[in-house]
């Protein structure tokens, strides 16, 4: 799993602007490219595309870059193997040498094709261990990001919100028109995309959320009304976004640099950067500003805050503008690493808040800390369990925390009732 | 005018059908959970996997007899139960919360993972298992039968007329808990459980029951959905499915035995209904296809779900039946 970096991303801009008519003509398709960080790409293996009857639609050779695509005959499932025989020595296909995809009308489907070239699992200068441990560093470091604002959302209001993951996603779509459809370059689309979700944030907080406390619906209610908005968000992307996962159009396709004992593409480490920097920046805002200090203050005992001339409703939408465009900025940051979806945020926020429960709910510093526990626990995970299991990982680890400490690490007893 | 006739008719079957029996199962669970004890439970559909899966598994995997694998069920969804309440019945409901809803994400995942596919079958999950339980059917299962405008199989209506005897007897047994002193007590714990403790009664194994006897419904749900269908796949059991029955119990009217049973009735009901008019509405060219596929419209069910949930809390709690001072929603 190492390095199975990683066949495949469509060269699809083309066909990704929509605009009906043009797709249609354009026709169906299924493309991708065979590569390893090592070999490069891959020439002369065969591809072969079948209908899930076993029926062969076209078989074909990649090119000299490594790719390959086949015009197929109408929208549906279609199955694209790959003769494990063609590939050089050591490079293997990971898991089947086959994949299903199912293609929609005038699309051209990219397909991945994992492979691994195997030689990074006996010495070449990794250690599956290490690597996995900064892997892990930089997926906590996403879910940090994420639910920082989740957990301040807690401590500030009380409320439980299921509907957190939604703004991770709609950071990622977000940057992912702005980026694709748009043009423009994959920065500035992320920092327009983390001003969506300070937007969204925002009316989360001024349409459903300061309203709902005004009538004092009690909490319990307020959880259940976050996973109605979690459900109708979520579905709501699948229609407007669609099903499909697809890549940003900028820093695909990258080598991963060797540095030792680990190896990582240089988008991973940009994303390690950025997230220290901007956590880093959170943590003074936290205890240097003055708003920061209110948060906290809010967060401790929202009581005594108002008592004190703190402007309580002011910091709490602060709250929900900083979560909504952390948030964002986290989907970026998971969907330049794991391409963009419709669901991601959902999936996310379980280890969101496996991260908060474990650094203690209601903490700033705590997410923090948990997030990147979490992060580095679900990757080093696969040491031991398989990988399409690793989330499995973290959610056991949750339930042992609770367990054990439910409190979690910084958190105070008073709270957990 | 036919198309609405022809939504309103196969709505009308879903009124009746398994599926409506299987959120039905769920939300009396959920009832029982979320209404009477105050319990929140967000895996609801991992029980119900549990329940499917034990038959499939039994049945297919392990050349057990049908009856075994009900057996095997239930038992699955009591440890499930007795494993996710150890932890949290102690702490505050939200952890309860949590915990279940990654619980059901990641029995899913394992579900369906590459390394379960030898026990599960995998994303393909595992069929042929219902043989024994249809052959049970004093009637001709490979006939279609005609009723009320409708069309059923011989093995739908089989399933169904089963499905419904359960939730009866389901209802029966929730009824009469909630009149026994054991009811009593578990609501008691939902209005101030402070209080009960004071008066020496064991909340944390009330909970307990509570939350065991509320998995097992769900079991039961997951089973007749797995028969239903005839086949058993990790992912038909998504947890939006669990938000679905809890949109049907607060529809119907939590705290109130028949609440869940008639929530789920009138929610698959508005469902079908939506779901085939926007089909036929977009087919007739009403609704522009570039506005709304009709591949859209499975998702914008669970959309219109999300919605309808978040105005029901806000605005009218109790559902249709409830007792809005019955409705745990204030508690933390």
């Amino acid at each position: 799993m190492l390095v199975l970096l990683l066949a495949a991303l469509g060269m699809a801009f083309a066909t990704l602007v929509p605009g009906v008519a043009a797709a249609a003509e354009a026709g169906e398709q299924v493309r991708g490219t065979l590569q390893t960080s090592l070999s490069g790409p891959i020439e002369g293996v065969t591809v072969e595309v079948a209908t899930p009857d076993g029926e062969t639609v076209d078989t074909v050779q990649t090119g000299e870059d490594g790719r390959w695509e086949v015009d197929l005959p109408g929208p549906g499932q279609y199955v694209v193997s790959v003769d494990p025989d063609d590939l050089p020595e050591g490079v293997e296909v990971n898991g089947e040498p086959s994949r299903t995809v199912t293609v929609d009308s005038g699309r051209a489907q990219p397909v991945n094709i994992g492979l691994n070239d195997g030689s990074r699992n006996d010495g070449g200068g990794t250690i599956r261990a290490v690597q996995l441990f900064v892997d892990g560093l930089r997926f906590g470091l996403l879910i940090a990001m994420a639910a920082v604002g989740l957990s301040l959302i807690y401590g500030t209001t009380g409320l439980t919100n299921f509907a957190h993951g939604e703004l991770v996603t709609i950071g990622a779509i977000a940057a992912w028109y702005i980026n694709v459809q748009g043009g423009v370059p994959l920065i500035p689309a992320a920092l327009l995309a983390m001003v969506v979700g300070g937007v969204v944030g925002a009316l989360n907080e001024l349409v459903i959320w300061r309203p709902l406390r005004r009538r004092g619906t009690g909490l319990i209610a307020a959880l259940v009304v976050s996973i109605g908005l979690s459900l109708a968000l979520r579905y709501g992307y699948q229609i407007f976004y669609g099903g499909f996962s697809n890549p940003y159009a900028d820093y695909q396709g990258q080598r991963a640099r060797d540095y030792g004992v680990f190896t990582l593409q240089d988008r991973d480490i940009a994303s390690i950067v950025i997230a220290v920097v901007v956590l880093v920046l959170v943590a003074l805002m936290l205890q240097r500003t003055k708003i920061g200090k209110a948060m906290r203050a809010v967060s401790d005992n929202r009581d005594l805050a108002a008592s004190s001339g703190i402007d309580v409703n002011r910091v709490v939408l602060f709250v929900w503008v900083l979560g909504g465009a952390l948030a964002a900025l986290g989907g970026v940051l998971l969907g330049l690493s794991d391409q963009v979806q419709w669901d991601m945020g959902f999936r996310l926020l379980l280890l969101m808040f496996a991260g908060v429960t474990l650094g203690g709910l209601g903490t700033a510093y705590g997410a923090l800390l948990g997030s990147l526990i979490v992060g580095v626990f679900v990757q080093m995970s696969t040491l031991v369990i398989p990988n399409d299991m690793k989330y499995v990982g973290g959610l056991l680890l949750l339930i042992v925390i609770l367990v054990v400490r439910p409190q979690g690490i910084l958190g105070s007893r008073a709270r957990i009732g | 005018m036919a198309d609405l006739l022809n939504a309103f008719a196969i709505a009308g079957k879903a009124f009746f059908g398994f599926q409506a029996i299987f959120f039905a199962l769920l939300a009396i669970g959920i009832n029982v959970h979320f209404g009477y004890t105050g319990l929140l439970n967000f895996g609801q559909i991992a029980f119900a996997m549990l329940g499917g899966f034990g038959i499939a598994i039994s049945v297919s995997q392990w050349g057990l007899p049908f009856w075994v694998g009900v057996i095997v069920g239930v038992l699955a969804a009591v440890v499930l139960a007795l494993l996710l309440g150890l932890p949290t019945l102690r702490l505050r409901a939200d952890y309860l919360a949590i915990v279940t809803i990654a619980t059901a994400e990641g029995l899913r995942l394992v579900f369906r993972s590459v390394s379960a596919t030898p026990v599960t079958g995998g994303t393909r999950g595992l069929s042929a298992f219902n043989r024994d339980f249809i052959a049970l059917a004093p009637w001709d299962t490979g006939r279609r039968y005609d009723l009320l405008g409708t069309t059923w199989s011989g093995t739908e209506l089989w399933v169904c007329t089963i499905g419904w005897i359960l939730v009866a007897l389901c209802s029966l047994l929730v009824w009469a808990l909630m009149r026994s002193p054991w009811g009593r007590v578990v609501k008691a714990i939902r209005e101030d459980e402070d209080a009960v403790r004071s008066l020496g009664k064991n909340v944390y194994a009330y909970k307990m029951q509570a939350l065991v006897l509320g998995g097992i419904f769900g079991a039961f749900g997951g089973m007749v959905y797995a028969v239903g269908t005839g086949s058993a796949i990790p992912d038909q059991y998504q947890n939006a499915n669990t938000f679905l029955a809890y949109a049907a119990l607060i529809l119907g009217g939590a705290a109130r035995v028949l609440g869940p049973v008639i929530g789920s009735m009138l929610l698959l009901f508005i469902l079908q209904f939506a779901d085939t008019g926007l089909r036929s509405l977009i087919a007739n060219g009403v609704i522009p296809s570039e506005l709304l596929s009709s591949t859209d419209v499975a998702q914008l069910r669970y959309v219109l779900v999300g919605i309808g949930l978040m105005l029901l809390l806000v605005f009218r709690p109790q559902g249709i039946f409830g007792d809005r001072r019955e409705v745990m929603l204030d508690a933390r």
